[in-house]
C-alpha cells in the first residue's frame, strides 16, 4: 500500500464526493491514487514560495455584463428533463438536514 | 437598557453577525434571469442558474457596483477580488457548489457605528450567489421528517452580499441595533430591499459566552433562521443562557449550527454532522478577477447619499430632537421634510412632535411650507393642538393651505369673551362641582375642561380654558 | 484492418463547390452517410448519427444556394461534434450513463457558429467519459476503433471525432482538448488537430471537464481545412467570461507565408532529454520535420523549457481538482440519471456510483483530495504555481523563437487494453500536449509520416498566446514538406 494516501483517506474523499466504493474498489483506488500522488511528488518538492499561482490562463479582469433581463427557459422543457417533478418543481427524496 | 444585564451574574456575551442581503438588481448574479420575488416556481431559470451542463456564468456589473457601494457605506477598503467555489452537496444548489468569495473578498476592514455611538468592526462584505428554495412535504413540516421535498430554483443565483461583523457585539440591544442600522443603510443607498420577512435580508448569529472580564473566545454556535429583529434578540439570549447552563453544570457547548425555532422560543441542533465542513474552496476558473479602479471607487464615494447616522445627526442638530425621535424620523425617511420645515422657520420641537406622533402612516401630500405654516398657527395659539393634528391629517391626505383647511373645518380661534360666557354658564349650572373646584379638588378640573370642549366641539384651546378656570376660582 | 477511404473531399473544396452551386450539399452529405452506413458498425465513431436532421439541413442549404444566398464559409461541409457539446433537443451524453437521455435546451456557441457558417451536423461523436482518457476506451457506450487499424485505439478523449474524419464520415469535426484530447487522437489518426489559445473559442455549451484548461478545436485532413473551421468558431462570445475580447487574426490568411527566416525551437525536454518514454520512431519523425523546416529556410534550434517536465504532475492535480467540482452537479436532482435512495444524500450517492465509470470516479476522488483541507497548499496550490513557472519558461523560449516543435504523442496508436491496467501508463500519453493547456497557449498536431509500425505520427507546433497565425503558417509549411 502506498504511503501517499491511506484507505481511510480515500474512503473520506469518496464520501465527500458522494461515491460509494466496494472494499475491492477501495483497495484498488487507494493504490492507484497513491501512484498518481507519488508521481506528483516532484511538484510537491519544488520550492515555489516566490511564484504566484496561476488560476486563469487569460489575462482578463473586470469581465461584466449589463444588468438586463434575457429570456428564461420554458418550465415544461426544463421539467421534462427532471427525474421527478411535481407542481412545477423538482421532486427529491427527504433531505436529511438544513443547508450548511 | 441592555437585555444582557439579565444574563446570570458574571457572564458576558460575545456575538458576531453574518447578514445576507439580496441585491436589488434587475437580473441574477451570473445570468439574465429576472431577480424577482414571488414568481411561479422555476419560471425565472436558464441553463446558467440551473447549473445545466455546459453553462457558464457572466458577472452582473450592477451587482458588483452595489456591493462596492455597500462596502464604502460601511467604510470598507474595496479590494481587488477573486470569486471562489465553495463545494458542498445540497439539492437547493444547482451546481453543488456556491460561487462566493473566499480569501480575496471585495470589501474588508469596515465599521458600523450604532445610533448610541458604539462601533462594530466589519470583517468583510463579499459577493455570492443565493441558493434555490425547497418545500418539505408530509411529516410535521420539519425538514427531516418530511416524506419528500420540492425544489424551486427561481432564487438560485440571485446576488447576495454577506456582511460579516467582528465578534464585537456584547449586548442583545447592540445586536438588534446593528441589524436595524445595517438594514437602514442598505435601504438608504438603494442596493437592497432588506426585507427580513421576504428573506431578502437574513441574519445568522455566532453566539458564545465568557466570564466577565475575560477576553477569550469560547466555542460558538451559529444560529440560523432568525427572521426578525425581535427574534434576533430572543435567539441570542436563549443561546447565551444555554451555553451558561452547560458551563455551570460542568459541561460545554460544541461548535455547531443551530436553528431558531420561533414558535418554540428555542434553538435546535441543525443538520447532521455527516459531512465535515471541508468546502474545498478554489478560485472559480469560469470568472475573472475584479480590479476596481481608484476612479470607480471615487465615483461611488462622490455619489454616496447621506447615510442614516449623518442624517440623524442633522435632524438632532436642526430641530433639537432626541436620538430616538431622530432615528424614527430618519427610518421613515421624513428627515428631509423635517429639516425643510424647520428651515422655513417652524419651531423644531413642534415639528418633531408632529412628525413622531402624527406622521406614522407617511407624509402624503404634506409639504414643508404647509407644515411650517401649520406649526406657526399652533404656536400662535390660533389652533389648539387637537385642531392642529386634525388639520395636519387633512394636509397629509390632500395637501393645501392649513389656514384655509382650518376655516373650512370651522376651526376659528374663539374669542375669550365668548369662552368666558360659556364658562360662567357652566359654573352657574354646576354649583356643587364648582365649589369643590374652588376648594382645591383638582380632579374636578377635568370635568369643566371636558364640558367646555364638548360645547365648543374641541375648538377651545385647553390651555386658555385652564387659565380662565383658575382666574375665576381665585377671584 | 484499415477503413480509411482512398480519397476524401477537403472541407474548403466542398464549401467552395457547394457555395458556388457546383455540387449539392445533399450529394456531399450522402457520400459521407454512405461511408457511415458501410463502416460505422466497425468504427463506432458516433454516439448518435443525425441522419434525418443532416439531410434536412443539407437540403435547406441547397435551396438557399439556389436562391443566390451566401451560405457561409463552410457551405455544405459535413461536420461531427464531440458529444460533450450541447445540441438543443438532441441527446448530449459525454459518453456517460449519468447523462444518458439528456436533451439540452440550448446549443453550444460553437454549434451555432458552425451551422451559421453553412456546416451540416452529421452526428455526435464518442469520447472517453467526460473527456477523461487518451484512448476512448473509457466511454460508457464502448470504444471507438482507429480507422487506420481497427485493432487499435484512435486516441482520446476525442477519439470519435478523430475517427469520424479519418473514416470519411465527416469532412471536419470538433473535439475538446484539456490535456491533449484533440492533438493526441489527431496524431494517432493521421489528422490535423488544433488546440486554440485558451479563450479564443467560446466554451459556452461545452460540458466542462477542467474549466481553466478546456478548449474546443477542429479535426481536419488538412491545415487549410483546420484554418477554415478555426476562423468560423473562434471569436468573442459574451456568454463566456474567459472569451478573449476583440477581433482575432484570420488564420486562413497566414497559410502561404512560408518559413523563410521563421525561428523554430525544438523543445529539448520533449526530444529525449528530460521527459522519458517517447518512442524512437516518433522522435525521429519530429527531428525529420525540424530538418525539413530548416532546409526550407527556417532557423531551427534546440530550446530548453525546464519546467515542462512538471507538466504531467501539475496537470493531474489541477484537472481532477476542477473536474471534481464541475462534476458535482450530476446528483440526480435536475436531469439525467437518478438511482433511488431513501433520502437525498443516499440518492445522490447511488446515482453517482451507478452513473460514473471508474476513470471518472478516480479523477473526482483525486481532485477532491487535492483540494481538501490540509492538502490544498501541497497539491493544488503548488500545481497552480507550476503553471506560472511554465508560462515564464515558455515566455523566455518565445523571446527568441516564433514557434516551438515537439512530438505530439509519445507513441503511435496502441492496441486496445494495452494501457488500461495502470492509470499512470495512460496518463503519460499526454506528456507533450499538457504544457499548452496549463499555459493556455495554442498548439496543433500535423501529420508527418508514419512510425516503424506504419501508423501515423503527428508533430506538434506550439505558439505563444494568440499566436495562431504563425502557428498555422508553420503547420502549413510542414504539411507541404511532408
Amino acid at each position: 500500500m502506498s504511503k501517499r494516501i491511506s484507505a481511510d483517506e480515500v474512503a473520506h474523499v469518496a464520501a465527500l464526493a458522494r461515491l460509494s466504493l466496494t472494499p475491492e474498489e477501495l483497495e484498488l483506488f487507494t493504490e492507484q491514487l497513491g501512484d498518481v500522488l507519488e508521481h506528483a511528488a516532484d511538484v510537491e518538492a519544488l520550492d515555489l514560495d516566490d511564484v504566484e499561482p496561476l488560476a486563469h490562463p487569460v489575462p482578463l479582469v473586470n469581465v461584466l455584463r449589463p444588468d438586463e433581463v434575457t429570456p428564461s427557459l420554458d418550465r415544461d422543457e426544463v421539467l421534462a428533463q427532471a427525474p421527478a417533478a411535481e407542481d412545477g418543481q423538482f421532486r427529491v427524496p427527504r433531505i436529511l438536514g438544513e443547508e450548511p | 437598557m441592555s437585555d444582557t444585564s439579565e444574563l446570570p451574574e458574571g457572564w458576558g456575551l460575545v456575538v458576531g453577525l453574518e447578514v445576507h442581503a439580496e441585491l436589488a438588481t434587475a437580473t441574477k448574479l451570473f445570468c439574465g434571469c429576472p431577480n424577482q420575488f414571488g414568481s411561479e416556481p422555476n419560471t425565472n431559470v436558464c441553463p446558467t442558474c440551473l447549473g445545466l451542463p455546459g453553462s457558464l456564468p457572466v458577472l452582473n456589473g450592477t451587482a458588483v457596483d452595489y456591493a462596492m457601494r455597500l462596502g464604502r457605506a460601511l467604510e470598507c477598503e474595496v479590494n481587488p477580488s477573486v470569486f471562489a467555489r465553495k463545494n458542498y452537496f445540497y439539492p437547493d444548489m444547482p451546481k453543488d457548489y456556491q460561487v462566493s468569495q473566499y480569501d480575496l473578498p471585495t470589501n474588508t476592514e469596515g465599521r458600523l457605528a450604532l445610533p448610541d455611538g458604539y462601533v462594530v468592526g466589519i470583517e468583510r462584505a463579499h459577493i455570492e450567489e443565493d441558493t434555490g428554495k425547497s418545500t418539505h412535504i408530509g411529516g410535521d413540516g420539519r425538514i427531516s421528517s418530511a416524506d419528500y421535498s420540492l425544489v424551486d430554483y427561481n432564487r438560485a443565483g440571485v446576488p447576495l452580499v454577506e456582511i460579516v461583523s467582528r465578534p464585537e457585539i456584547h449586548t442583545v440591544d447592540h445586536a438588534k441595533a446593528y441589524v436595524s442600522e445595517l438594514r437602514d443603510i442598505l435601504e438608504a443607498i438603494g442596493v437592497s430591499d432588506a426585507k427580513m420577512e421576504e428573506g431578502s435580508m437574513r441574519v445568522d448569529a455566532n453566539v458564545s459566552v465568557r466570564p466577565v472580564g475575560s477576553d477569550e473566545l469560547r466555542t460558538r454556535c451559529e444560529i440560523k433562521n432568525v427572521n426578525s429583529v425581535r427574534s434576533i434578540g430572543r435567539a441570542i439570549e436563549y443561546e447565551a443562557r444555554r451555553h451558561i447552563d452547560l458551563y455551570e453544570n460542568g459541561d460545554a457547548p460544541r461548535q455547531e449550527t443551530r436553528h431558531w425555532d420561533e414558535a418554540g422560543g428555542r434553538t435546535r441542533p441543525g443538520r447532521s454532522k455527516e459531512d465535515a465542513d471541508d468546502y474545498r474552496y478554489f478560485a472559480e476558473p469560469d470568472l475573472l478577477p475584479l480590479r476596481p479602479s481608484a476612479e470607480e471607487i471615487a465615483d461611488i464615494d462622490a455619489s454616496m447619499p447621506p447615510l442614516p447616522a449623518a442624517r440623524r445627526a442633522q435632524v438632532i442638530d436642526a430641530s433639537g430632537a432626541d436620538g430616538d425621535a431622530a432615528a424614527l424620523i430618519v427610518e421613515r425617511s421624513q428627515d428631509g421634510l423635517v429639516l425643510d420645515t424647520v428651515a422655513a422657520g417652524a419651531d423644531g420641537a413642534s415639528v418633531v412632535k408632529h412628525a413622531v406622533n402624527n406622521l406614522a402612516d407617511g407624509v402624503g401630500e404634506l409639504t414643508a411650507s404647509a407644515f411650517a405654516a401649520l406649526v406657526g398657527l399652533e404656536s400662535a395659539g390660533t389652533l389648539s393642538s387637537t385642531q392642529a393634528k386634525t388639520v395636519l391629517a387633512a394636509l397629509v391626505e390632500r395637501g393645501g393651505d392649513p389656514e384655509a383647511i382650518a376655516s373650512e373645518l370651522g376651526f376659528e380661534a374663539m374669542d375669550t369673551g365668548e369662552l368666558e360666557s360659556l364658562v360662567d354658564g357652566l359654573i352657574a349650572d354646576n354649583p356643587d362641582e364648582w365649589a369643590r373646584f374652588v376648594e382645591g379638588d383638582k380632579k374636578i378640573q377635568g370635568f369643566f375642561v371636558g364640558q367646555i370642549m364638548k360645547a365648543t366641539k374641541g375648538q377651545a384651546d385647553g390651555k386658555v380654558v385652564n387659565q380662565l378656570l383658575s382666574r375665576k376660582a381665585s377671584s | 484492418m484499415s477503413l480509411v477511404p482512398d480519397a476524401v473531399d477537403h472541407a474548403v473544396d466542398i464549401a467552395a463547390a457547394v457555395g458556388a452551386g457546383e455540387r449539392s450539399a445533399v450529394d456531399v452529405l450522402n457520400e459521407h452517410l454512405d461511408r457511415v452506413a458501410a463502416n460505422e458498425g466497425e468504427i463506432h465513431a458516433f454516439n448518435e448519427v443525425l441522419r434525418d436532421e443532416a439531410l434536412a439541413a443539407a437540403s435547406a442549404i441547397d435551396q438557399r444556394v439556389g436562391a443566390g444566398e451566401d451560405v457561409g464559409p463552410l457551405a455544405g461541409v459535413p461536420v461531427a461534434l464531440k458529444d460533450n457539446m450541447c445540441t438543443r433537443g438532441i441527446p448530449t451524453t459525454c459518453s456517460s450513463r449519468i447523462l444518458e437521455g439528456w436533451r439540452p435546451p440550448y446549443d453550444a456557441t460553437v454549434v451555432t457558429r458552425l451551422t451559421g457558417a453553412g456546416a451540416v451536423v452529421v452526428g455526435k461523436t464518442n469520447l472517453d467519459e467526460f473527456a477523461m482518457g487518451s484512448s476512448t476506451e473509457n466511454s460508457a457506450f464502448g470504444p471507438t476503433r482507429n480507422p487506420h487499424d481497427t485493432r487499435r485505439v484512435p486516441g482520446g478523449s476525442s477519439g470519435g471525432s478523430a475517427a469520424a474524419v479519418a473514416a470519411g464520415f465527416a469532412a471536419a469535426s470538433l473535439g475538446s482538448d484539456t490535456g491533449g484530447s484533440i492533438r493526441q487522437p489527431a496524431a494517432l489518426c493521421g489528422l490535423v488537430g488544433v488546440k486554440p489559445t485558451y479563450g479564443a473559442v467560446s466554451r459556452y455549451g461545452l460540458i466542462a471537464f477542467a474549466s481553466s484548461l478546456d478548449q474546443i478545436g477542429p479535426f481536419t485532413h488538412t491545415v487549410a481545412d483546420a484554418a477554415a473551421v478555426h476562423d468560423v468558431i473562434a471569436g468573442h462570445d459574451p456568454l463566456d467570461s474567459t472569451s478573449i475580447a476583440g477581433s482575432l487574426d484570420r488564420v486562413s490568411d497566414a497559410l502561404d507565408r512560408g518559413v523563410e527566416g521563421l525561428r523554430v525551437g525544438l523543445i529539448t525536454q520533449m526530444m529525449g532529454h528530460g521527459i522519458e518514454g517517447i518512442s524512437a520512431d516518433v522522435l525521429a519523425r519530429t527531428r525529420a520535420a525540424a530538418d525539413a523546416l530548416a532546409a526550407a529556410g527556417a532557423i531551427v534550434e534546440d530550446v530548453s523549457v525546464p519546467s515542462a517536465i512538471y507538466g504531467l504532475s501539475a496537470y493531474y492535480l489541477v484537472a481532477p481538482a476542477e473536474a471534481s467540482s464541475n462534476l458535482s452537479r450530476y446528483d440526480g436532482v435536475r436531469y439525467g440519471l437518478r438511482s433511488d435512495g431513501p433520502n437525498v444524500t443516499e440518492m445522490n450517492t447511488a446515482t453517482r456510483t451507478d452513473g460514473f465509470g471508474p476513470e471518472v470516479k478516480r479523477r473526482i476522488m483525486l481532485g477532491t483530495y487535492a483540494l481538501s483541507a490540509g492538502y490544498y497548499d501541497a497539491y493544488y496550490g503548488k500545481a497552480q504555481k507550476v503553471r506560472q513557472l511554465m508560462v515564464d519558461d515558455f515566455a523566455r523560449a518565445y523571446e527568441s523563437h516564433d514557434v516551438l516543435l515537439s512530438p505530439t504523442s509519445p507513441c503511435t496508436a496502441f492496441p486496445f487494453g494495452d494501457k488500461t491496467a495502470d492509470p499512470m501508463t495512460m496518463y503519460v500519453n499526454d506528456v507533450c500536449t499538457i504544457p499548452s493547456n496549463l499555459t493556455g497557449h495554442p498548439a496543433m498536431s500535423v501529420p508527418y509520416g508514419v512510425g516503424d509500425d506504419g501508423l501515423p505520427v503527428g508533430v506538434q507546433v506550439l505558439a505563444p498566446a494568440m499566436g495562431e497565425a504563425v502557428m498555422f503558417q508553420a503547420a502549413a509549411a510542414l504539411e507541404a514538406l511532408r
